[in-house]
């Protein structure tokens, strides 16, 4: 996978989760998915289509989730749902701020409303659709993030 | 959150009506908390296009706070439906996704203005000020303690 396409999502991952979290967030693990992607806790899945496909998740433990949903919430979540609630919220700003970038870049994709992913191993990676994992430490805990995408056409800067 | 000098209807000094389309609950109880803080109303909430154009007819609010990536109908199209039915609609989009073909397609099909996500109070209250310019004025909160001698 290109760095082009993967650092827009480091950016706004740094950005986001600092914003949203209130306290500093980095990149603390890159690593290419070998044997199939094993879910941490709670992941919400973002499918993305157009000249580039493919899917992003967003994954914390469950503790993890339930921290960053405290916070989300200001410490009204309480319900299973509400866990949810936020780590959707949360995957839609980090993966809507990358796409943003990318398409500023000259890539052209649409993304889709988050959706719970509930596998407990995703499939394999194949040799079309590269996937990589990036863990980032934040103020909550570990947030890690799956990005497999194949490209379908790939702009002419590139 | 930061309390704003409240922003009210010059018309008859009510407070702004709003109605938030979003399909994430926090997104939308998130933007509910913002409106309290600017001193407005929530008329109504949608968590998708189509229900945006109903509860629009219902509520018909000083102004609409609305997504873009949404199941069902996105927000684009809602605003177009909405602006081709009430042309004087004031809809701002709210969306993480801000690239400038997005921003043209809105801005074309009639939304006033284009906030991204994370949405900053401060940065939402001037844009609500711009989009209402002169069908809002800005209610200073009285001061502390402040009974007359």
């Amino acid at each position: 996978m290109k760095m082009e396409l993967i650092q827009p999502f480091i950016n706004a991952a740094d950005a986001v989760l600092a914003e949203t979290l209130h306290g500093p967030a980095h990149i603390f693990d890159v690593s290419m998915e070998e044997n199939g992607y094993r879910r941490k806790g709670i992941a919400a899945m973002i499918a993305i289509d157009g000249q580039i496909e493919g899917r992003v998740i967003l994954d914390a433990e469950n503790a993890t989730a339930a921290a960053i949903a405290r916070e989300l919430w200001a410490g009204e979540a309480t319900s299973e749902e509400s866990v949810h609630e936020a780590l959707f919220e949360l995957a839609n700003l980090v993966i809507g701020n990358a796409v943003t970038s990318l398409n500023d870049l000259g890539f052209h994709f649409r993304v889709r409303p988050p959706q719970l992913h509930r596998a407990e191993v995703d499939a394999h990676s194949s040799e079309d659709t590269e996937a990589l994992v990036m863990c980032f430490d934040c103020p909550k805990g570990k947030v890690f993030l799956n990005i497999a995408m194949n490209y379908k056409a790939v702009p002419a800067s590139f | 959150m930061d309390q704003f000098a409240a922003l009210i209807r010059t018309s008859d000094r009510q407070p702004v009506r709003y109605l938030v389309v979003d399909d994430s609950v926090f997104a939308r109880r998130n933007l509910s908390k913002m409106i309290e803080a600017f001193g407005g109303e929530l008329a109504g909430e949608a968590g998708d296009g189509s229900t945006a154009i109903t509860e629009y007819a219902r509520t018909l609010p000083d102004i609409v706070f609305m997504d873009i990536t949404m199941p069902h109908m996105e927000g684009i199209e809602a605003t177009e439906r909405i602006v081709a039915q009430f042309p004087e609609a004031k809809i701002v989009m709210v969306s993480s996704v801000g690239f400038q073909e997005n921003i043209v397609s809105a801005l074309q099909k009639g939304a006033k203005h284009f906030v991204q996500k994370p949405v900053k109070p401060e940065i939402l209250y001037d844009v609500v000020k711009y989009v209402l310019s002169d069908k809002v004025l800005c209610e200073q909160p009285a001061p502390a303690g402040g009974g007359v001698a």
